[in-house]
C-alpha cells in the first residue's frame, strides 16, 4: 500500500496545486512543497521496513485489464528504495529551485513537475511491463509541457526534439514488451506482462537479441548513451532550471534502472553477447561528450554533455555485470542525481540572475558571488570524480569492475578522468576566475547565493560527503538485489566468461 | 597515545572546516591561530605518537576507524599504517608544514584572502597525511587526489590572473595524467591479487610472482606513471615550473618539501613490486638521472628566483628517483627529508626577497642584496651549501649515499654515478650563481628596501637552517621496513671516488665565482658562439618539452574539439529533417490541382508498374 501512497500523493498533490493557483497565486508552490516532503516522510518510512531479507520490501498487486493479463503490479526492492528516495530528495530540491523563478501558470507548472516525479517513482516501482510502459509515458508528457512552456528562448524546438526521440524509442521498447506479452502465450498459453513471468521464458536468439535491443535502446536513449544523446542538450539548455534538475537527476536514472532491471536480466544470452558493444560504445560516450563538452560556450549544454558522458560509467558498469561493477554503476547514479542537479541549478541561478549562458560573458565573479564560485568548485570537483566525494566511489567501483570483464574500454574510459577535469576546470576558470568581465549586465545584479539557496546546495553536499566518506548503508541497500541479479543470471555466466577473452588482456598487450 | 593517529589528518581538516565555514568572517589573528595551530597541533601529536612508537620497539601499528566500502572482496577501510618510512613522513609533513604555516601567518598578512589561505593550507596537510598514513592504496588515492586538488586550488590562489589560472590547470591535468595510470595500476593490481591493502598486496605479490614477470612489469610501471606525474620527472615534469604562479609559501610546502615527494613515497612504499620487475627499477634510475641533468641544465638559464629552484627540485627529486632506481630506498628517504629541511628554506628565504623587493622575481634585477637581507643571505647561503652538497652538510650526507649506492650497484650503475656526479657540478653551479647573483655584487635597482621580516617569518627559517646543516646526523628509523632486502647500504670505496664527489660540486661553485663575482668568464662572450646561444635557448624552454606537448596533445585537442562543437551526431539527426523537410517541398509540389496533371501522372505510374511487372 505504501508504493500506491507514494504515488498518489504526488498525483493528488500535483491535481490541488493546480486548482489552488485560482485561490492564490502562492499556493501552488506551498502544495507543491508540502507534498514533496510528505513524499519524502513516507519514503522515510519505505526505508525503516526490512530490505535484508533480499526480497521485495513492499508491494501492490491488483488485476488491472485481465483480458490481457494485465495487472496494476507494483513492488520495491533495495534498489527501488534507492532510486525512489533520489527522487524524492530531488523533488524537494527541484521545487526549492523553482520557488522564486516560477511566476507565470504556476499551477499548471507544479501540477506538471508533480506528475513527472509520479511518473518516475512508478518506473521505479512497477514490475509489469505494460504499466512500466504506462508510467514511462506519464512522466515523458508533463516533462514535454515544462520544457515546451517554461523553456527558454528556443523551447519549442527543445521540447519537440525531447518528445520525438523518447517516443520512437519507447515505440521500440513497447514493441519489445508485446512481443515478449506474445512468446508468452506460444509458451505457457496465457498473455503475461509480468515481470517474474517473463523472466522463466526462454527466447531463441536472434529473436531474443532484437527484443533486447529494443529494450536497450529504450533505455540508451533516455539515459542518454551516444547515439542517441542528440535531445539532451537542447533539453537541458531549453529547460526551467527544476526542469534540468528532474531530467538530469533522475529521468536519465530511469535508463539506467531499466537496463538493470529489464533488460539484462529478462536476456541475459543476448545481453552476455551484447556487453562487449555495450561496453565500447559506453567508453566511446564518455570520451566523445566529454571532448563536445569541452567545446562548449552554453554552460547549460556543457554541462549536459558531462552528463552524457559521466552516465557512460553507469552503462559500463552495468554491462561488466559484476558485484563491483553494479555497485559501482548504482553509486555513480545517485552521486551523478545530486552533483549534475546542483551544476544544473547554479548554472540556472546565474541565468536568472544575470540572463545569459554564455560562458564567454562570464568571469572573475568569484569577488562578486564568493559562495556560489565555492559551491560550483565543490560540486565541479565532485563530478571530476574526486575522492572522498560520491561520483569517486561510484566510478571508481565502476572501473573497478569493468576492469576484471573489459580492460580495454576500462582502460579508455579510465581517460575519461583526465578529460573530466580538462572540462570542469576549464568551467571554473571561465565564470569565477580571471579578470572581471563587464559585459551587458551590472554587477549589482549578480547577487550571491542567498540563505534559501544555501539550504539546498548544503543538503546535496552533505550527500555527496556521506556518498563518498561512507557509502555502506547505499551499497548494503543495493546489495541483496545485485547479488539474487547476478545469481539468476548465473546459468548464463558461461556465455559471460568468454568475454573477456574477445579484448586482448594487459598481459598479453606487453 | 597511538592511538590518537586518527587526529593527525582530523586536526588540520577540523582547521580547514572551520576557516571554510566562516567564509573569511573571522579577524585575522584568528585565521592565523586556527591556520598555524591546527598544524602546530598535529606535529605535537605526531612527536608524542612517534616517541612512544620507537619506544615500543614495535615495527608496524595499525588502526582502523571505519570500513570505506564493502562490495564483494574490495573492502578498503579508513585505516592507518604507521612504521618507520610513514613515520618519517608524518613529522617532515607537520614539522615542515607548520613553519611553513607560522612563516605564512606573516608573509600573506596583507593578503585579503588570507582565510582563504589557510583553509587550502590545512586541507592539503590533512590530505598529504591521509596519502602517507594510508593502509590502502585506494586510501592513499584519495591524499594522492587530495594534495592534487589542493596544489590547482593553490597555485591558482590568485585567480584574477588568468595565467596562474592556466598554470593552476596544467597542474591538475597533467598530475592526472599520471593519476589515471595509477588508477589502472590499482585496477589490474587487484584484478591480479585480489586486495589493495599495501601490505598484503606485498606479501601476495612476491608469494604469486616471480622476479621479471609481466604483471609485476604492468604494475610497476603503472605506478611509475602516477610517481612521475606528482613528483615531476620526466616525461610529466613541465607542470612544476609554471606552478610557481602560486604564493611562496606554497612552493616551499607543496612544490618542494611534500606533495612532489609523494612519487618517492609511492614508489619506497611499494618497493617489492619494483624489485619484482628489476628493468622497471632501472627505468626509475635513468628516469632519475634524465631529469636531473635536464632540470640541472634548464636552471642554469633561468632569472625567476623561483623558477630556480623550482627546476632544482625537479632535479633534486631526480637524484632520489636515481636512489629508489639502485635500490637505495633509505638513502632515497633521507634524501627526501634532507631537501626537504634546505627547499623549503630556500623557497622561503626566496620569499623574503621576493617580498622585501615589492615582488621582484628576476635575478637580474636584483644584485648585492648581502646588507640589506641579512636573513635571506645567510638562509640562501646555508641551503645553496646543503643543495650543493658541501661537506657535512645535510644535503651532503644524503646524496653521498644515493651516489655511492649507485657506484656500488654494478653493471650501468657507474654511468649513473658519473652523471649523478656531474649533476653535483651542475646544482653547485645554479645555486650559487643564484647566490652570487642576488647577494654580491653592485645592486641593480630595489636600493633602498629594508629586509621585511617579522618573528613569524624569520623563526622558521632560523630553525630550517639549523636543520639544513645538522640535518645529516638525524637517523631514520627505516631499516625495519626495507631490511627483507640487502642489507643496509654499507658502500666501501675507495678514497678518490669520496674525493670525487667532495671535488666536484664545489669546482660547480667555483665556476660560478669565476662567472659571476670575479668576472674572469664572462656569461656574454660565452654568448656570442652561436652553439653557446642554442643550447641556452634549449635549456631555457626546459628542452621546448611544453612547446612539444602544447603541438602534439594540446592543440590537436583543442582543435578537434572546436571541429565538433556542433556535435557530429546532432548534424546527423538534423539532416533527417532536412531531408524530409525538403522531400515534402517535393512532394508539394506536384500537388497541383490540375485534373488533366494528375491524370497524365496516374497513366504515367501504370506505366511505370508494369513495365516493371512485364520485366520481373
Amino acid at each position: 500500500m505504501i508504493l500506491l501512497a507514494l504515488i498518489s500523493i504526488l498525483f493528488v498533490g500535483g491535481l490541488i496545486a493546480w486548482a489552488s493557483e485560482s485561490v492564490d497565486a502562492n499556493f501552488p508552490r506551498i502544495i507543491a512543497l508540502i507534498t514533496v516532503i510528505v513524499e519524502l516522510a513516507v519514503v522515510c518510512l519505505l526505508l525503516l521496513q526490512d530490505s535484508s531479507a533480499g526480497g521485495w520490501v513492499a508491494s501492490v498487486d491488483a488485476a488491472w485489464i485481465p483480458r490481457f493479463g494485465i495487472s496494476f503490479y507494483l513492488a520495491a526492492d533495495g534498489l527501488s528504495v534507492l532510486m525512489i528516495a533520489l527522487t524524492a530528495f530531488l523533488g524537494l530540491i527541484a521545487v526549492g529551485s523553482a520557488w522564486s523563478e516560477i511566476h507565470e501558470r504556476a499551477g499548471f507548472f507544479y501540477f506538471n513537475l508533480l506528475w513527472t516525479l509520479a511518473g518516475v517513482i512508478g518506473v521505479f516501482t512497477a514490475l509489469d511491463l505494460f504499466l512500466f510502459f504506462f508510467f514511462w509515458e506519464i512522466m515523458l508528457i508533463p516533462m514535454y509541457f515544462i520544457i515546451a512552456i517554461w523553456g527558454h528562448e528556443n523551447k519549442n524546438y527543445a521540447a519537440m526534439k525531447f518528445f520525438i526521440f523518447t517516443q520512437v524509442s519507447g515505440m521500440l521498447m513497447l514493441i519489445a514488451i508485446v512481443m515478449m506479452a506474445y512468446l508468452h502465450f506460444v509458451e505457457f498459453g496465457n498473455l503475461s506482462f509480468k515481470y517474474q513471468d517473463l523472466l522463466n521464458l526462454s527466447v531463441a536468439n536472434p529473436l531474443q537479441f532484437w527484443i533486447m535491443l529494443g529494450f536497450f535502446i529504450g533505455f540508451a536513449t533516455k539515459l542518454p548513451s551516444v547515439p542517441f544523446h542528440a535531445w539532451l542538450p537542447d533539453a537541458h539548455s531549453q529547460a526551467p532550471t527544476a526542469g534540468s534538475v528532474i531530467l538530469a537527476g533522475v529521468l536519465l536514472k530511469t535508463g539506467a534502472y531499466g537496463l538493470i532491471r529489464f533488460a539484462i536480466p529478462l536476456f541475459p544470452e543476448a545481453s552476455a553477447q551484447f556487453a562487449p558493444f555495450a561496453m565500447g560504445l559506453a567508453a566511446f560516450s564518455i570520451l566523445y561528450c566529454a571532448k563536445v563538452a569541452f567545446a562548449q560556450s552554453d554552460i547549460k549544454r556543457l554541462i549536459a554533455y558531462t552528463s552524457v558522458s559521466h552516465m557512460g560509467f553507469v552503462t559500463l558498469g552495468i554491462y561488466a555485470w559484476n558485484e563491483q561493477a553494479l555497485q559501482g554503476a548504482v553509486m555513480t547514479m545517485l552521486a551523478h542525481g545530486l552533483s549534475a542537479a546542483a551544476l544544473f541549478m547554479l548554472a540556472g541561478g546565474l541565468q536568472h540572475r544575470i540572463h545569459t549562458r554564455n560562458m564567454n560573458e562570464m568571469g572573475g565573479f568569484w569577488i562578486h558571488a564568493p559562495r556560489m564560485a565555492v559551491v560550483t568548485m565543490f560540486f565541479s570537483i565532485a563530478a571530476l570524480g574526486m575522492p572522498g566525494l560520491g561520483n569517486f566511489v561510484g566510478e571508481f567501483l565502476a572501473l573497478l569492475g569493468a576492469f576484471q570483464v573489459n580492460v580495454l574500454a576500462t582502460v579508455a574510459s579510465a581517460f575519461g578522468l583526465i578529460f573530466a577535469s580538462v572540462y570542469s576546470l576549464w568551467v571554473i576558470q571561465k565564470i569565477f576566475q580571471g579578470g572581471y568581465c563587464d559585459s551587458h549586465f551590472e554587477v549589482s545584479k549578480l547577487r550571491d547565493l542567498d540563505r534559501r539557496e544555501m539550504s539546498y546546495y548544503a543538503l546535496m553536499m552533505f550527500g555527496l560527503i556521506w556518498m563518498g566518506l561512507y557509502p555502506q548503508p547505499f551499497l548494503d541497500l543495493a546489495e541483496p538485489v545485485l547479488t539474487s541479479l547476478l545469481a539468476s543470471t548465473q546459468s548464463v555466466a558461461a556465455t559471460l566468461i568468454p568475454i573477456p577473452t574477445l579484448t586482448p588482456t594487459m598481459g598479453a598487450g606487453l | 597515545m597511538q592511538e590518537l593517529i586518527w587526529l593527525l589528518p582530523t586536526l588540520p581538516l577540523l582547521g580547514f572546516l572551520s576557516l571554510a565555514l566562516t567564509g573569511g568572517s573571522l579577524p585575522k589573528r584568528a585565521v592565523a591561530a586556527i591556520g598555524a595551530g591546527s598544524i602546530g597541533a598535529a606535529f605535537i601529536v605526531a612527536a608524542l605518537i612517534a616517541v612512544e612508537f620507537l619506544g615500543s620497539g614495535e615495527e608496524v601499528f595499525v588502526y582502523q576507524t571505519w570500513v570505506w566500502m564493502s562490495v564483494g572482496s574490495f573492502t578498503p577501510g579508513i585505516t592507518f599504517y604507521l612504521d618507520g618510512l610513514s613515520l618519517v613522513m608524518m613529522l617532515i609533513i607537520t614539522g615542515v608544514g607548520f613553519l611553513i604555516h607560522l612563516y605564512s601567518t606573516g608573509f600573506m598578512f596583507d593578503d585579503p584572502s588570507y582565510s582563504r589561505f589557510f583553509s587550502y593550507m590545512n586541507l592539503f596537510v590533512a590530505a598529504m597525511l591521509m596519502l602517507v598514513l594510508a593502509d590502502n592504496l585506494v586510501l592513499l588515492y584519495l591524499g594522492w587526489e587530495g594534495v592534487g586538488l589542493c596544489s590547482y586550488l593553490l597555485i591558482g590562489f590568485w585567480y584574477e590572473n588568468p595565467a596562474n589560472g592556466y598554470a593552476a590547470r596544467k597542474a591538475f591535468v597533467v598530475t592526472r595524467v599520471g593519476d589515471t595510470s595509477m588508477a589502472i595500476g590499482l585496477f589490474l593490481l587487484f584484478r591480479e591479487l585480489g586486495t589493495l591493502n599495501i601490505q598484503e598486496l606485498m606479501v601476495a605479490a612476491q608469494s604469486e610472482w616471480q622476479i621479471g614477470t609481466e604483471m609485476a612489469v604492468a604494475c610497476s610501471l603503472l605506478l611509475l606513471g602516477g610517481a612521475v606525474g606528482k613528483s615531476a620527472q620526466l616525461p610529466l615534469q613541465t607542470w612544476l615550473p609554471d606552478a610557481m604562479a602560486g604564493p611562496t609559501p606554497i612552493s616551499a610546502l607543496i612544490h618542494a618539501a611534500t606533495m612532489v615527494t609523494a612519487g618517492v613515497y609511492l614508489i619506497a612504499r611499494t618497493h617489492v613490486l619494483f624489485e619484482l620487475a628489476p628493468w622497471v627499477q632501472m627505468l626509475v634510475a635513468w628516469i632519475g638521472l634524465a631529469t636531473l641533468l635536464m632540470a640541472g641544465f634548464t636552471a642554469l638559464t633561468q632569472h625567476d628566483i623561483k623558477r630556480i629552484l623550482a627546476y632544482s627540485t625537479i632535479s633534486q627529486i631526480g637524484y632520489m628517483f636515481l636512489g629508489l632506481g639502485v635500490g637505495a630506498w633509505s638513502a632515497s628517504v633521507f634524501h627526501l627529508m634532507t631537501h626537504a629541511f634546505f627547499k623549503a628554506l630556500l623557497f622561503l628565504a626566496a620569499g623574503t626577497v621576493i617580498y622585501s623587493l615589492h615582488h621582484e622575481h628576476d635575478i637580474f634585477k636584483m644584485g648585492g642584496k648581502r646588507k640589506q637581507l641579512p636573513i635571506a643571505f645567510w638562509s640562501f647561503l646555508i641551503g645553496s651549501l646543503a643543495l650543493a652538497a658541501f661537506p657535512f652538510t645535510s644535503g651532503y650526507f644524503s646524496k653521498d649515499e644515493i651516489l655511492l649506492a649507485a657506484y656500488a650497484s654494478g653493471g650501468s650503475g657507474v654511468w649513473l654515478w658519473v652523471g649523478g656526479v656531474f649533476g653535483a657540478f651542475l646544482t653547485g653551479a645554479y645555486s650559487f650563481r643564484l647566490v652570487f647573483v642576488v647577494f654580491f655584487g653592485a645592486s641593480r635597482g630595489h636600493h633602498d628596501e629594508k629586509e621585511k621580516t617579522g618573528f613569524a617569518m624569520a623563526t622558521p627559517l632560523l630553525v630550517l637552517m639549523l636543520l639544513s646543516l645538522v640535518g645529516g646526523w638525524i637517523q631514520i628509523p627505516v631499516e625495519s621496513v626495507f631490511s627483507h632486502g640487502a642489507a643496509h647500504e654499507e658502500h666501501r670505496v675507495s678514497a678518490l671516488i669520496h674525493g670525487i664527489m667532495i671535488v666536484v660540486p664545489l669546482l660547480g661553485i667555483a665556476v660560478s665565482y669565476l662567472f659571476f663575482v670575479s668576472g674572469a668568464l664572462s656569461a656574454e662572450k660565452l654568448m656570442s658562439y652561436k652553439f653557446a646561444k642554442f643550447l641556452h635557448r634549449f635549456w631555457f624552454s626546459g628542452w621546448y618539452m611544453d612547446a612539444l606537448y602544447q603541438r602534439v596533445l594540446v592543440n590537436p585537442f583543442v582543435w578537434l574539439a572546436r571541429l565538433n562543437r556542433n556535435d557530429f551526431f546532432d548534424a546527423l539527426y538534423n539532416s533527417v529533417i532536412i531531408i524530409s523537410r525538403s522531400a515534402h517541398g517535393l512532394i508539394v509540389k506536384s500537388q497541383t490541382g490540375y485534373l488533366g496533371w494528375y491524370l497524365l501522372s496516374m497513366a504515367a505510374g501504370l506505366i511505370v508498374v508494369l513495365a516493371v511487372g512485364v520485366y520481373l
